[in-house]
C-alpha cells in the first residue's frame, strides 16, 4: 500500500524544526510501523541523504525507548500499543501521517524524533526506591503479601517509562508515570517505611523539572502502551495530602546512600 | 597467556565459594572511596553491580547506550528467574541446580562457577524481593513457581511475562538511588569505543557521547564490562537492535581472551520471519511450552490445510514423541533441532518466506480445555496479546507459529572464576562473559546469572584486585589513553570517509543471512569453511563501499550502526573458526558431522575444555588456548532427556 509521512526533521537541540513529506509505494500490511521507517531511511541512505532519526531498542514494546506522535496520537492509533508494536495493517492505502516528537517542555527534541527523557530518571532518583542495601535481607517468604496487592502493584510496575503519557498531556503533566513508581511501592510492605518521604520528595522533583500538574483529563490512561490507570494519579494526591498533614518529611538533599 | 581458572579446587565444591570469600582481600571501608570503577552496560548485571559497588563505597562511573539504564536489554527476558528455593518442597536444592545447569549446559562449563552460581541464587530472590519486586504470589501470599525447560521442579519466579523488566527496574532503583547518593555516576547515550590497557593493566575506556558526538576518555582503578551478548551478529536475532559486541570485541582486541565464541542459543519459540524487511525477531516465552503443545501435521500435505482441519491421528506431538519424559520442557538447544529437523522434512507450517514454510505449531486447545481460557489468560495473556498484535492472529482461537531464532550468546569473553578476563583490571560480567551455561544455557538461568554476578560475585572479586594495586595512580593523560583516542576519532573519520554506495544494514543483513546459513543450528566442515571464505570479502567491501550518512557531531544513528557492524565483521570470523575448530557437537553448537541420529554427540576425548582464543590481528588466525574442564562432582554423561 501506499503510504505518504509528514516527519518532523530538527537537525538538533538548537534547531528550528520542519515537517518533511515523504511517499513509500510499496508498504506491507504485515511490516511494523518501525520497519516501514527502516525501509524510508534506507532509501534515504542511499540517496545520501540523513535518514529519520527515531528512537528504538528492544522492539518488544518493553524497553520503552520508542515512541512519537502519529497523527496527534503517543504511539498511534492502537489502544495498549507501543509505536515499535504497531503494525501497517492498522492503516490503510493512501494514509497520510503526520510524525512528530513527544512535545513537552520537560523533554527537548535532541533531533527529528528524539527527545531528552532524562528529567523521568530524575525523579525516580529522588525516591523511586526501597533503601535497601544489597546483602542478607530476610528470607523472600517470610513476608506475606497478599496476592491482590501484589497484583495491583505488579499493575503500576508494568510502566516502561516512555513518556506518552506527557506528550498526551494538554498540561505535559508527569503524574501517570511519577504515580506508577509511588503506587507500586505504596502498595507493598517493602514500601512503606519511606512512603510519605518519597511521595513529596518525588513530586517535587516532578515539578521541578517542569512538568505541569495533573488536572485529570485522562488523556494520558488512553495514549499509555501498558495500560495504567489514572487510579494512580488518585493515590499519590492521597498520600501526599497525608504526607502534608502529618507534617512534610525532610527531604532533599543527599539520600542515605549507605 | 594465562587462562587458569584460579578456582578453589583443593576443597569440597560445597564450600569452595565460603573458602574462596575468606581467603579473598578486602578493602577497608575508609579506603574504598579512593577507588573509582567503571562499569559499561546498565542491564541486570551492570545496574546490580554498580549499585552495590556504591553502597560500599567505591566511585563508580555508569555507562550505557541507551537514554536511559532502565531501557537496557534484560528488561525483555520475559519467563523467569531460576532459584534453589525449594519453595514447592517438589525435591529442588542448591545440588539440584548446579547438576541440572551443568548437565543442561552439555559438560561445557566450569563447575566450579556453576556451583557458586546455584548458591547464590537464593540470595537474587530474598534480595529482588526486598527491593519491591512484584513476584506472582498465591492467595496464601507466599511466591509462585513455575517449571522451565531442562528441570523437573517447579525453582522458577516470575512476575507475570515481565520477570526482566521488573528485576532491571529493581536493580536500576538501586542504580538511582546510588546516583542521588552521588557513589555512582552515570553517563548515559555513552558508546564504549575501546578499552586503555596502559602497563598491562585495563585503566580505563574511550566512549562517544552519543548526543553530542565528542569521544573522550575515562580512567580508572578497574574497568568492568556488562554488555550483553553478540547474538545480533545473525542480523536477525530476538536482541535488541541496539546490542552489539563492540566493547568485548574492543577489550579482545586489547588482550582479553574471548572464550567459545561459538556456543549461542538458538531459541526454540519465536514468531517466524513474515517477509525480507523483517528488523528482528520476538520471542515467545518458553514458559508458554508449560502448557502448549508443539505440533506439526504428520504428512506434507496436510501443512497447507487450516490447523483445525488436521485430525487429532495426523498430527505429529514430536517432541512428546521423541521425549516423552521431559516432553514439550525439553532444553532449547534440543527443541531447535527438532522444529528444524521437522521443516527440513517438508512438514513446517505458516505462510512461505523464500519459497519455504518454517513454523510449527505452539497449541492451547488442550490446555484451555483442560484450565479454562481464564486460568489461561491469567498466565500467559500478555504474550497471547504480543502475539496477536504482532502476527493479526488470536491464538485462544489458533495454534501459535513458532519457529527458533537466535536468542542468548553463551561464548563472550573469557574470565576466571573471579570473573577477571585476561587483562588485569578488566572484569567481565552477565551475558558479555562466556559464563556458567557451557554449550546451552537453560531456560531462566540468564537473570539468574546477571544478577549473581552483579550483585553477590563481582562485589567480593573485585575487590580482591582494587586490595592489590594503589588507589588513584592511574593517569588518564598517559600516551596509552591518548593512543587510544587518537585512534578511535580515526576510525570514525574513516567510516565517514568512505563514502559508497551501500547501507550499514545492508551489510550487516548479509553478513546474518550467511551466519544464520552456515553457523547457526547445524554446522558442518565445508559450510563453515566456506563461511571464513566469504566474511574477509564481506568485511574488504564494507571498507570500500559502504555508505555512513551525517558527520561526527551530534546524533547519527548510521555512525553508531556502522561500528558495531564493522565489529561484527572482525568478530564473526572468530565465532566461524571457533565453530570450525570443536569438532563435536555439544548443546548449541552442532555440527552435523557429529550426531547420533540428531543427537549431539560430544567428544569429551578431545573437547572437553573451553577454547580461549587471543587475538593477533585482523583477518588473521587467533592463538587458541584451551582451559581443560574437570567433572569431579556431576559425572560426564551422554545428556538424556528421552
Amino acid at each position: 500500500m501506499k503510504i505518504t509521512l509528514q516527519v518532523w526533521r530538527q537537525a538538533d537541540k538548537s534547531s528550528a524544526g520542519n515537517f518533511e513529506s515523504y511517499t513509500l509505494d510499496s508498504v506491507s500490511e504485515h511490516m511494523s510501523f518501525l520497519e516501514m521507517l527502516d525501509v524510508l531511511n534506507e532509501e534515504l541512505s542511499v540517496q545520501g541523504k540523513e535518514p529519520v532519526a527515531f528512537e528504538h531498542d528492544c522492539r518488544e514494546g518493553i524497553c520503552g525507548s520508542c515512541g512519537f506522535v502519529i497523527n496527534g496520537r503517543p504511539h498511534g492509533p492502537n489502544p495498549k500499543t507501543t509505536v515499535c508494536q504497531l503494525h501497517m495493517r492498522s492503516f490503510k492505502d493512501g494514509d497520510q501521517l503526520v510524525l512528530e516528537p513527544f512535545r513537552a517542555a520537560a523533554f527537548p527534541v535532541i533531533k527529528d524524533l528524539v527527545v531528552d527523557r532524562s528529567a523521568l530518571d530524575r525523579i525516580i532518583q529522588h525516591g523511586g526506591y526501597v533503601s535497601v542495601n544489597t546483602g542478607n535481607p530476610q528470607d523472600a517468604n517470610a513476608l506475606l503479601v497478599s496476592k491482590d496487592d501484589s497484583d495491583k502493584a505488579m499493575d503500576a510496575a508494568a510502566c516502561i517509562g516512555c513518556g506518552a503519557c506527557v506528550a498526551a498531556c494538554p498540561n505535559a503533566s508527569g503524574s501517570l508515570f511519577t504515580s506508577a513508581k509511588i503506587s507500586h511501592l505504596a502498595l507493598l510492605p517493602q514500601g512503606q517505611p519511606e512512603r510519605e518521604r518519597r511521595v513529596v520528595a518525588m513530586l517535587e522533583q516532578h515539578d521541578a523539572e517542569g512538568f505541569g500538574p495533573c488536572s485529570q483529563h485522562g488523556e494520558c490512561e488512553v495514549a499509555c502502551p501498558k495500560g495504567i490507570k489514572l487510579t494512580n494519579i488518585a493515590r499519590m494526591n492521597g498520600d501526599y495530602l497525608w504526607a502534608q498533614l502529618l507534617g512534610s518529611p525532610r527531604v532533599g538533599g543527599s539520600a542515605d546512600g549507605g | 597467556m594465562d587462562i587458569s581458572s584460579k578456582a578453589p579446587n583443593d576443597v569440597d565444591i560445597r564450600v569452595s565459594w565460603e573458602t574462596h570469600k575468606f581467603r579473598m582481600k578486602l578493602v577497608n571501608p575508609a579506603n574504598r572511596r579512593k577507588y573509582h570503577v567503571i562499569v559499561v552496560g546498565t542491564g541486570l548485571a551492570g545496574a546490580s553491580a554498580a549499585a552495590t559497588l556504591g553502597e560500599h563505597g567505591y566511585n563508580v562511573s555508569a555507562f550505557c547506550f541507551q537514554d536511559s539504564p532502565r531501557r537496557a536489554h534484560s528488561i525483555a527476558a520475559q519467563g523467569g528467574i531460576n532459584a534453589a528455593k525449594n519453595y514447592q518442597n517438589d525435591g529442588d536444592s542448591v545440588w539440584r541446580l548446579f547438576y541440572d545447569t551443568v548437565k543442561g549446559g552439555d559438560f561445557r562449563a566450569r563447575e566450579a562457577n556453576v556451583y557458586r552460581l546455584a548458591e547464590v541464587s537464593v540470595n537474587i530472590i530474598d534480595q529482588a524481593t526486598a527491593q519491591g519486586v512484584p513476584f506472582a504470589r498465591e492467595y496464601g501470599g507466599t511466591l509462585a513457581n513455575r517449571s522451565f525447560g531442562g528441570a523437573q521442579v517447579s525453582r522458577t519466579f516470575y512476575a507475570r511475562g515481565q520477570t526482566g523488566q521488573q528485576l532491571l527496574l529493581g536493580a536500576y532503583s538501586a542504580l538511582e538511588r546510588q546516583v542521588q547518593a552521588g557513589k555512582v555516576k552515570m553517563y548515559a547515550r555513552t558508546e564504549m569505543l575501546d578499552l586503555v590497557v596502559d602497563n598491562g593493566r585495563a585503566v580505563g575506556i574511550v566512549v562517544r557521547n552519543l548526543e553530542t558526538g565528542a569521544v573522550t576518555t575515562h580512567a580508572a582503578d578497574a574497568v568492568v564490562l556488562a554488555t550483553g551478548g553478540y547474538g545480533n551478529v545473525f542480523y536477525l536475532s530476538t536482541n535488541a537492535k541496539g546490542s552489539n559486541v563492540t566493547a568485548t570485541w574492543r577489550a579482545h582486541r586489547r588482550g582479553a581472551a574471548f572464550g567459545n565464541p561459538c556456543f549461542t542459543q538458538i531459541h526454540p519459540t519465536c514468531i517466524p520471519v513474515a517477509g525480507s524487511y523483517q528488523s528482528k525477531l520476538t520471542l515467545m516465552s518458553e514458559s508458554l511450552r508449560n502448557d502448549g503443545r508443539v505440533w506439526v501435521p504428520k504428512k506434507a500435505e496436510d501443512c497447507g490445510k487450516r490447523p483445525d482441519q488436521v485430525a487429532e491421528a495426523d498430527r505429529d506431538y514430536y517432541l512428546e514423541r521423541k521425549y516423552p519424559s521431559f516432553g514439550n520442557l525439553c532444553p532449547r538447544d534440543i527443541a531447535s533441532r527438532a522444529a528444524k529437523q521437522v521443516c527440513d522434512d517438508g512438514r513446517g507450517v505458516g505462510p512461505k518466506v523464500d519459497g519455504a514454510s518454517r513454523g510449527v505449531y505452539l497449541d492451547f486447545a488442550d490446555a484451555i480445555k483442560r484450565l479454562g481460557k481464564n486460568t489461561v489468560e491469567e498466565r500467559y495473556g500478555n504474550l497471547f496479546e504480543m502475539y496477536e498484535r504482532i502476527t493479526g492472529e488470536d491464538p485462544y482461537a489458533v495454534p501459535m507459529r513458532m519457529y527458533p531464532a537466535v536468542h542468548y550468546a553463551m561464548g563472550g569473553l573469557w574470565v576466571d572464576y573471579n570473573l577477571q578476563g585476561t587483562i588485569p583490571g578488566l572484569f567481565v560480567i552477565g551475558e558479555a562473559n562466556f559464563s556458567d551455561h557451557g554449550a546451552n544455557r537453560l531456560g531462566a538461568s540468564a537473570l539468574m546469572q546477571g544478577l549473581a554476578d552483579g550483585y553477590f560475585v563481582l562485589p567480593f572479586t573485585l575487590p580482591n584486585y582494587l586490595a592489590g594495586v594503589k588507589a588513584g595512580v592511574v593517569d588518564g593523560k598517559s600516551a596509552a589513553f591518548q593512543a587510544a583516542e587518537i585512534e578511535a576519532k580515526a576510525r570514525i573519520e574513516k567510516l565517514l570517509a568512505v563514502k559508497g554506495k551501500r547501507t550499514v544494514d545492508s551489510f550487516h543483513r548479509e553478513l546474518g543471512t550467511l551466519m544464520w546459513e552456515k553457523c547457526g543450528m547445524a554446522r558442518t566442515r565445508e559450510g563453515l569453511t566456506e563461511l571464513l571464505g566469504e566474511i574477509p570479502r564481506i568485511r574488504a567491501e564494507f571498507w570500500e563501499n559502504v555508505t555512513v550518512t551525517g558527520s561526527e557531531g551530534g546524533l547519527n544513528q548510521a555512525l553508531e550502526r556502522a561500528g558495531r557492524v564493522a565489529d561484527y565483521l572482525e568478530f564473526a570470523e572468530t565465532m566461524a573458526l571457533d565453530a570450525l575448530t570443536r569438532e563435536e557437537s555439544c548443546g548449541g553448537h552442532f555440527r552435523e558431522e557429529y550426531q547420533d541420529e540428531g543427537e549431539a554427540k560430544r567428544d569429551d576425548a578431545n573437547f572437553c575444555h573451553a577454547s580461549a582464543w587471543e587475538f593477533t590481528g585482523v583477518g588473521q588466525k587467533p592463538v587458541l588456548h584451551k582451559e581443560p574442564l574437570e567433572f569431579k562432582n556431576v559425572h560426564l554423561a551422554t545428556r538424556n532427556y528421552k
